[in-house]
């Protein structure tokens, strides 16, 4: 990699909750409680997410009025009932387009969307890729069961083909989304992928998101025990995860799997990530046939999306047995809505809102404009 | 301003003209139109407009379904409509005289370009002999007219190709129509000036073939007559001549500087509706955001969360468009925060005629979503009032904590008339009264309840994100009365579903008494109306009036919910007409609501009513309901008649 040296005019940018007021009051998960009792069912992969964002958010240090949940419909999306911030549960997949209004009207709030698999990449699919290619400053979290909970088991579009449900007692025919593919071919500019059980890497994950400025795309794998009990099994069982999971940290080799206990590339995992001159993609190799240099390096901050598009092939698009999990992209570029305020704030030049006579002023003139005429 | 009347030829007085200019999508007649327009509303003629064009943007050349049309109404006098039949037709090819011609009373002047009267020309338009040649049109006062060839004559100096030098011939056009009518100049040369400054060639063809245009009319023997229609008395004020996309998007305006709120316009391109996102688009300067969404859904969606944000939400459509936002708009009215979602109606159903105006969408405004979700609806009556009603709507989303629907049309969108410029002290302050305190239990037990509701409007409080204290969550589910929780209780349900209904009711309490003209308070007849059918039916009531019959007119800014004496209004009169471009929606309103037998008139035409057929409705009306004949025979001196 060369480093980019060359002053491109570029402005520099900022984190994802610069502009909102932060607190030293100190806060802890239980401020950020509401009194409403959660519902969801016993087992659910969701209240391990609620535990995580409720004890990660005090980190963030901002103050609690100024963070909005904004979701859509499904399981997941009552979470902003169980938060004690503004909040909106709003209609089935337009949670971004609402999101979009509140992140564009207020750059001091902090702006978060919660969705599932059927109201993201399904009924909502439209409004997830244009945030996404806007680039609007907001952190999107992605349930993904692979099923429709709510409506009590039908397919939705992360389940695989051949999924026997409700709907499709013969099998489903559809050929199922990559969420992150999807996000990555949708001009994201921060795309990431962790487990509803491994708390430190959520954490983590919500941490990069919220740094970061401009859409966060989130997909957080998060098991059904009702309608897909089992979905992610071979990425959560001790016997099987080595093997499944493929780790993605900025800057270091790929490695999966066993642990090599000697030779040169001992510490490693047995498996490993390399060009795959073939088809353009990667692959995976035994770690040992390999020469070091050989081995991917994850470059998250790559201009180019080539490398993690190729990397979210890996992931398994019937039953889940392999999955890469970690920041796929986070490369900086305009926001939309720091665009729109910026236009909004070059055209006022200052004026609006600070002087209404002026604004009285500005209005007389531009109904009394064009061409006109009196009468006596 | 008064132009200087060349001596040699007769001039006529006139105190009214209606004038179409008619010719290809290319041909520029919309332009030529609206310029011709402004040099008549620098005169101090009164005037109203109607643009017709074809959906396609560029039909093919030549053919039926290509012609573009500009009719311009303009008088002495106070009128009210575009005219029912033009007196004037100016016919740039044999498709555009074909299809206007059965408009044109006889005796109808005609002016043609001849220059596109070739065979494959006439054959496109379905003629199969050359009309210009033999009987066809003797009962017309024909000119014809080279207007392509003498225009690209004019302009030869400036080397244009010939494609560029025939495109100026539209401002020839103008050129003989501005000299025929003595209409000023001045606005037509400052505005060729500024369009074209950027191509000094193109500028100085098209001002050439303007004054060309001019002075054809005034040395050719062609035209041995002049018209002269004195300026209008008109109240006295500032006026500017405006359309209704323009007037609605400075109401727009105008209602975020009355209530101190950034305006958040989250719209979706969609005919005859963006205009207004165009002209919001060029007025950030007035703290005004606008989000072009990536379809009508994302639009209302990011409009809905700037209002939650504390923003004036506002989403602009047509009648598609509403269609796609009903969930959207039901989300609003649960939630409870102010929403403007303006309607220019077209023809429907589903994508129907997109350019061609209807108001098939009353029911759609008022029931079109699940649930018993009532909502306030307003209608202007004219372009000009398209500002009062935006100011209207504006006014009601916000201090009622409610999506409002404004239903314009196509007609009042590009239509245009003389508007007197409001002082903004006749404006109404439009207090947003956000949340800053807990509202509920007092000292350590104090609470936030988002539901908790004033109780004069039972409006809800507007608490928004960053003001500490009075963190909440709202939703589309149903709220539990005051603390707004999540509940599922039916008693909660009922009573919840009759208080939204209850605040949208109270909105009555804030209106004026519905305003009746009915001047000889001897009428027996009322014809009541919405919406820009207001000019037609003035019309036609002021013709029967004419001839010496009685009838009242009220027309309707309020649609839901009705001024609170409507009811009593109606009961008044023996009969009640009311005139709409839909198979009868109010009057199905108003029959179920009050008991009342109204009689509809109904088309959809896609274009206005015309005044002529209903004076002959409202004088039927008349002799049923008085048991006496009624001659609506016109006199000579008689305005409005045709």
């Amino acid at each position: 990699m060369t480093e980019q040296t060359t002053d491109l005019g570029v402005p520099a940018f900022r984190t994802g909750t610069e502009s909102v007021p932060t607190t030293d009051d100190k806060q802890t998960g239980k401020d950020f409680t509401s009194d409403q009792e959660v519902r969801w069912c016993p087992g659910c992969g969701d209240y391990a997410v609620l535990k995580a964002v409720q004890s990660f958010l005090p980190d963030l240090g901002l103050r609690r009025e100024n963070i909005v949940f904004v979701s859509g419909i499904g399981c997941s999306s009552r979470f902003p009932y169980y938060l004690d911030t503004y909040g909106m549960h709003s209609i089935h997949g337009r949670a971004p387009s609402i999101a979009t209004g509140i992140a564009t009207a207020r750059e001091d709030l902090s702006v978060w969307v919660v969705t599932g698999d059927g109201d993201a990449l399904s009924i909502g699919g439209n409004h997830l890729i244009h945030a996404l290619r806007r680039n609007v400053n907001m952190t999107i979290l992605l349930f993904n069961n692979r099923i429709y909970g709510l409506t009590k088991g039908q397919y939705s579009p992360t389940s695989e083909t051949g999924k026997v449900t409700k709907s499709t007692p013969m099998g489903s025919l559809d050929h199922p989304f990559n969420p992150v593919s999807l996000a990555l071919g949708a001009e994201a500019s921060f795309v990431a992928r962790t487990i509803d059980s491994d708390r430190k890497h959520l954490t983590s994950v919500l941490a990069a998101a919220a740094a970061h400025r401009g859409t966060s795309l989130v997909e957080i794998y998060q098991n059904c025990p009702i309608f897909n009990d089992g979905a992610f099994d071979a990425i959560k069982s001790p016997e099987t995860k080595a093997d499944a999971i493929i780790p993605l940290v900025h800057g270091e080799p790929i490695h999966f799997g066993a642990t090599l206990e000697d030779g040169p590339m001992a510490g490693r995992g047995a498996k490993a990530l390399v060009r795959d001159e073939q088809t353009g993609g990667v692959k995976v190799v035994a770690t040992a046939d390999v020469a070091t240099s050989d081995v991917l390096v994850h470059d998250a901050h790559s201009p180019d999306p080539t490398m993690a598009f190729a990397i979210s092939r890996l992931t398994d698009s019937g039953y889940l047995n392999t999955s890469p999990i970690g920041v796929f992209r986070q490369v900086q570029r305009p926001t939309y809505d720091d665009a729109a305020r910026e236009q909004v704030a070059t055209a006022r030049n200052g004026a609006w809102n600070d002087d209404t006579a002026d604004r009285a002023a500005r209005l007389a003139a531009l109904i009394g404009g064009g061409d006109t005429w009196t009468i006596l | 301003m008064e132009a200087v009347v060349a001596p040699e030829k007769e001039v006529k007085q006139l105190d009214r003209v209606i004038i179409r200019f008619a010719g290809d999508s290319g041909d520029g007649m919309q332009l030529t139109g609206d310029r011709f327009t402004q040099e008549t509303a620098a005169f101090g003629n009164d005037l109203v407009t109607l643009p017709n064009f074809p959906a396609e943007i560029r039909a093919p050349q030549g053919t039926l379904p290509g012609v573009s049309s500009f009719q311009v109404h303009f008088a002495d006098h106070d009128i009210l409509t575009a005219g029912d039949a033009p007196d004037v037709l100016v016919a740039m090819n044999p498709a555009a005289l074909r299809a206007n011609l059965g408009d044109l009373p006889k005796g109808a002047t005609i002016i043609v370009d001849t220059h596109d009267f070739t065979a494959r020309n006439l054959t496109k338009a379905g003629y199969t002999a050359n009309p210009l040649e033999g009987d066809g049109l003797a009962e017309y006062a024909v000119h014809t007219v080279d207007l392509t060839g003498m225009t690209v004559e004019a302009v030869k100096e400036f080397g244009l190709s010939r494609k560029d030098a025939s495109r100026a011939k539209n401002m020839f056009a103008l050129g003989l129509l501005s000299w025929m009518y003595g209409r000023p100049t001045e606005t037509t040369h400052a505005f060729l000036a500024k369009r074209f400054a950027k191509v000094p060639d193109i500028r100085d063809a098209n001002l050439a073939a303007f004054k060309a245009g001019w002075n054809f009319g005034e040395t050719t023997e062609t035209f041995v007559v002049r018209y002269e229609i004195k300026p209008a008395k008109m109240a006295p004020g500032n006026y500017r001549n405006i359309t209704g996309n323009l007037a609605l998007s400075y109401g727009l305006i105008a209602g975020g500087v009355q209530s101190g709120l950034p305006v958040f316009l989250g719209s979706y391109p969609i005919t005859p509706a963006s205009d207004i996102l165009h002209e919001l688009s060029k007025h950030k300067g007035f703290g005004v955001t606008t989000f072009q969404a990536e379809d009508e859904i994302a639009g209302v969606g990011a409009a809905i969360g700037a209002s939650f944000a504390g923003q004036l939400g506002v989403t602009t459509t047509s009648g598609p468009g509403i269609s796609l936002k009903s969930e959207a708009i039901g989300l609003a009215i649960m939630t409870e925060l102010p929403l403007v979602v303006v309607d220019v109606q077209r023809g429907g159903p589903s994508t129907g005629l997109p350019t061609k105006t209807e108001q098939a969408d009353l029911l759609q405004a008022m029931f079109g979503r699940n649930g018993e979700a009532p909502l306030p609806v307003v209608a202007p009556q004219s372009p000009g009032d398209c500002f009062d009603t935006a100011v209207e709507a504006v006014r009601l989303a916000v201090t009622y904590r409610t999506p409002v629907i404004l239903l314009s049309d196509g007609y009042l969108a590009n239509g245009s008339e003389p508007w007197r410029i409001p002082g903004l002290d006749e404006l109404p302050t439009i207090d947003p009264d956000f949340a800053t305190e807990k509202n509920h239990g007092s000292g350590e037990d104090a609470e936030f309840w988002p539901y908790e509701r004033d109780a004069e409007t039972l409006a809800r409080p507007w608490a928004i994100p960053g003001t500490p204290g009075l963190e909440h969550r709202i939703g589309g589910l149903e709220k539990g009365d005051g603390h707004g929780n999540i509940s599922y209780d039916p008693a909660n349900h009922d009573f919840m579903v009759r208080t939204r209904q209850a605040k949208v009711d109270r909105i009555a309490d804030s209106l004026p008494p519905l305003e009746v003209d009915d001047p000889s308070g001897e009428a027996k007849v009322l014809v009541l109306g919405w919406g820009s059918t207001y000019g037609p039916i003035g019309a036609g009531v002021r013709r029967v009036r004419k001839a010496g019959y009685h009838v009242a007119q009220a027309h309707l800014r309020h649609l839901n919910p009705f001024p609170s004496d409507l009811g009593e209004v109606l009961k008044r009169y023996d009969r009640v007409l009311v005139p709409e471009m839909n198979l009868g929606q109010l009057s199905l309103l108003l029959r179920a609501k009050y008991l009342v037998d109204v009689v509809g008139y109904n088309e959809v035409r896609g274009l206005p009513l015309k005044a002529a057929v209903l004076a002959d409705v409202i004088g039927n009306l008349v002799a049923e309901a008085e048991g006496i004949d009624v001659d609506l025979t016109p006199t000579s001196s008689q305005e409005e008649q045709r």
